[in-house]
């Protein structure tokens, strides 16, 4: 099954694969597949960068619809505990959470281990370090997108549930939650474009993502400028692709709405 | 028939419903003492960790980074500014040539991230040292500071022409007609009439962005400036101290905040007659 998957996956490769751009203009230069080019090393890189920002999200919008949820409750204590995260994981730059995640994290698991008698040197995985960071910064943004669409849905709604005796889950997964989407999805697209340019910053701690793998082609080749454009230009296909494919989905949530 | 004699006394309201401890509260109460915990975990560490020759060493340099993060932001936004102006007009005008290289460039620099930019300014125009110094702009690309803030520079012009743009095509057409109307030529009317509408709804958007830009200006640390990032990573680099990145946390905090009800006091004030 795996080894089905993965011969497709080789075969669909847009850069390595029978059809990819690198074997086909790569030819024997800098950007070819194989040991003499920096083709199948960028490709990787690509992958990196592509499963970073779609595994950071789902725990992104999660965290953030949970902060959300809290923003917009009765109950003062939970709104301050929402406001105090947002307020500062908003005012941080990326590069410093995601350096206060990576050492932070690495420190607490050595002093946790060092409680039980462990002395080693423990290094966190750069992937999940960088999913954590952006993800905390994703969610802050997201809670305030996702607030102010809360606060567009009328009230009648929610009493609407109520007058149809539906629960406070039902009447949020029900009535609530599609229009909240629909509402949100413009912000949320925004909030994507910017989680992928976020990813380059993971290059930073050692993660092999395009910036990183662009940036050690170039040491090596001393075609620095050649293979920073071509970083800049994969960055920019990933946005194009993804407003195309957002704008699929924008279509679809206002299906319903009438067309004007 | 019958009729009712006497009238039902008034019944006392229904008692309120009086429970103490919501689910809601509970989290809240819970979330609250982690921020509590983690806050005191991070003033203790401050506390123990606390060393009188590391302050004296690097507290200047932490000072000097601020500066330099400060002078960053503040030339590269002017500047931006006065480059988003014809980015702006040239996304406006009706001419198709001038609107597309207006809209690539605002595209190219809003989809690609900054360190990339940065990297490609730095590493990449730094490969043709030969053919700068043959133009006489080798001192100028040799410099991290100059390439740090001529990518800021750049990055930053693209989200202000289109904030720009934003407002000025925000203004209602009501506003030309009747500036036309009047008799008042098309210039006075930018100037006195669309541009003071615009630059309010501008605003909003214009402090998010200096609060992008300084959060963003943390990236030219990677090609060895030392701004308030730059000395964090040199102090943590000598010390291996976890403090380093907590007091740079604490200095970004407060010029964000600061800044932030700043804007909100300007705004409050700009908007006074707006106010019903």
């Amino acid at each position: 099954m795996s080894g089905w998957l993965s011969a497709l996956f080789n075969t669909l490769d847009p850069f390595c694969g029978p059809a990819g751009v690198f074997t086909w203009f790569g030819g024997t230069g800098l950007v070819s597949c194989g040991d003499t080019g920096w083709g199948d090393e960028i490709a990787f890189g690509v992958k990196v960068t592509i499963s970073l920002a779609l595994a950071t999200l789902p725990v992104g919008l999660l965290i953030g619809f949970l902060i959300a949820l809290a923003a917009q409750s009765q109950e003062k204590l939970l709104r301050l505990a929402a406001g105090i995260y947002t307020t500062i994981f908003r005012g941080l730059p990326e590069l410093l959470t995601l350096f206060i995640v990576y050492y932070g994290a690495q420190m607490l698991i050595q002093s946790v281990l060092a409680f039980f008698g462990y002395d080693g040197r423990v290094e966190i995985n750069a992937f999940v370090a960088g999913m954590v960071a952006l993800a905390v910064v994703f969610s802050s943004y997201s809670s305030e997108v996702l607030l102010s669409a809360f606060r567009a849905i009328p009230r009648g709604q929610y009493e609407a549930g109520d007058a149809l005796g539906l629960r406070r889950g039902k009447t949020m997964v029900l009535i609530v939650l599609p229009q909240l989407i629909r509402i949100a999805l413009p912000g949320l697209t925004n909030l994507w474009l910017i989680l992928l340019k976020d990813t380059s910053y993971v290059s930073v701690i050692g993660l092999a993502d395009i910036v990183r793998q662009t940036g050690v082609a170039a040491r090596v080749s001393k075609e620095a400028f050649f293979f920073y454009f071509l970083a800049c230009l994969l960055y920019l296909i990933l946005a194009m692709i993804s407003s195309y494919g957002l704008g699929f989905i924008e279509r679809w949530a206002k299906r319903s709405e009438v067309s004007r | 028939m019958s009729v009712a004699k006497e009238m039902i006394p008034p019944r006392p309201a229904p008692a309120v419903l009086h429970r103490p401890l919501t689910t809601a509260k509970v989290v809240g109460i819970g979330v609250l003492i982690l921020w509590a915990l983690l806050a005191m975990a991070l003033i203790s560490m401050v506390i123990e960790g606390w060393d009188p020759a590391k302050f004296e060493r690097y507290g200047p340099r932490y000072l000097n980074g601020l500066w330099t993060t400060i002078s960053l932001v503040g030339i590269s936004i002017v500047l931006g500014a006065v480059l988003s102006l014809p980015i702006a007009f040239a996304r406006m005008s009706k001419n198709r040539v001038l609107n597309a290289i207006a809209y690539a460039y605002v595209y190219i620099f809003r989809s690609t991230p900054l360190l990339a930019q940065l990297f490609l300014i730095y590493y990449g125009l730094g490969s043709f040292r030969p053919q700068l110094e043959s133009v006489g702009l080798w001192w100028f690309f040799r410099e991290a500071w100059y390439c740090g803030l001529f990518s800021l520079t750049l990055n930053t012009a693209a989200y202000q022409a289109e904030i720009l743009r934003g407002a000025i095509q925000s203004v209602p057409v009501g506003q030309h007609e009747g500036a036309a109307a009047l008799g008042i030529s098309k210039r006075v009317a930018f100037w006195k009439i669309i541009l003071p509408q615009a630059l309010i709804v501008a605003l909003r958007p214009y402090g998010n962005e200096i609060i992008l830009m300084i959060k963003g200006s943390a990236v030219v640390a990677i090609v060895t400036v030392y701004d308030l990032m730059g000395e964090t990573r040199y102090a943590f680099s000598r010390t291996f101290d976890y403090q380093t990145y907590l007091w740079a946390a604490i200095f970004y905090l407060t010029m964000v905040e600061a800044l932030r009800h700043l804007w909100n006091f300007i705004e409050r004030r700009l908007t006074r007659h707006l106010v019903r």
